[in-house]
């Protein structure tokens, strides 16, 4: 059973990377784009049984930091 | 002064901190290993040192502030016990929820590495009762993390409280309100982006750092 998080920076949080990454898309020639946002996507490997609420558990204990960072959960 | 240096992988400031509280207390602090889970008793000091614990794996200081030290660290804390926390040691702090808001990346992206002017915003405090109120002095920044920030309601709170203890003079990383040091409510918690152990003797061009650790011990004695 695997689990992916998506841990993304909240709207409204200034994200120096992405505003990074942005101008050296436009460097590279690419026009058209309104904002970049960079976030992490972190896979976990569960063992059978772990529930929803565990990994959203960990989510909020460690692998977000809910001051500034959103999170998404995917089960597959 | 009965002190603590706490020692993460990846601290890289333990020693200079070390070396600071030994040269300013006269007694060297005990070294404590992330995986104790138990303090020496009576500390009149608990010092976080600087450094990329663990990497800076997933958030600078997330890894730390999770280790089973801390929680003894939040709980001396909680009881009133000092505590310090210098650059990766801030960002501990805030991992750890002893301090509000986060640490990003500096606004400009870049690694910030030279002294910056700051003043004492407050000087009625454990640690910083050895400056002026107001005092302009100098210390030397070396991080990639220190872009502090917090919501608004929360940047008005400790505006209000009076709980900034250092404002950068200048733009340094894009910190909101240009906040270098910060209490927690009751004041016995202090984190701070610049290195006051990194200005302490005569051989460091400038001893402005110097005065933390003399008030603190004053403050503690």
């Amino acid at each position: 059973m695997k689990a992916r998080v998506f841990v993304t920076l909240k709207p409204g949080v200034l994200d120096p990377q992405g505003r990074a990454i942005h101008h050296a898309l436009e460097g590279l020639g690419f026009a058209g784009i309104e904002s970049v946002r960079a976030g992490k996507l972190i896979e976990l490997e569960l063992a059978e049984g772990a529930s929803d609420a565990d990994v959203e558990a960990m989510c909020k204990k460690l692998l977000a930091n809910t001051v500034i960072e959103n999170f998404r959960i995917e089960r597959h | 002064m009965n002190a603590a240096v706490i020692v993460f992988p990846g601290s890289n400031c333990d020693r200079d901190l070390a070396v600071a509280i030994r040269e300013v207390s006269g007694r060297a602090p005990t070294m404590v290993w992330h995986g104790e889970s138990e303090l020496p008793a009576g500390l009149d000091l608990i010092a976080i040192p600087g450094g990329f614990s663990y990497g800076d794996y997933l958030r600078s200081g997330a890894m730390a502030a999770r280790s089973r030290v801390m929680r003894a660290v939040v709980e001396a804390a909680g009881k009133g016990v000092p505590v310090l926390g210098v650059c990766n040691g801030f960002q501990v702090l805030t991992e750890a929820g002893l301090l509000p808001g986060a640490l990003m990346r500096n606004a400009g992206l870049s690694f910030v590495c030279r002294p910056v002017g700051l003043k004492v915003e407050n000087n009625q405090s454990i640690f910083t009762n050895g400056y002026a109120a107001g005092a302009d002095i100098t210390l030397p920044v070396a991080h990639h993390d220190g872009n502090y920030q917090a919501d608004a309601e929360t940047l008005e709170r400790i505006e209000g409280d009076g709980r900034v203890a250092l404002r950068y003079t200048g733009e340094v990383n894009g910190s909101a309100n240009g906040i270098a040091g910060l209490f927690n409510p009751s004041g016995n918690v202090l984190g701070m982006m610049p290195h006051p152990e990194r200005a302490l003797e005569k051989a460091h061009g400038n001893q402005d750092g110097r005065r933390l650790f003399e008030g603190l011990l004053e403050a503690v004695a």
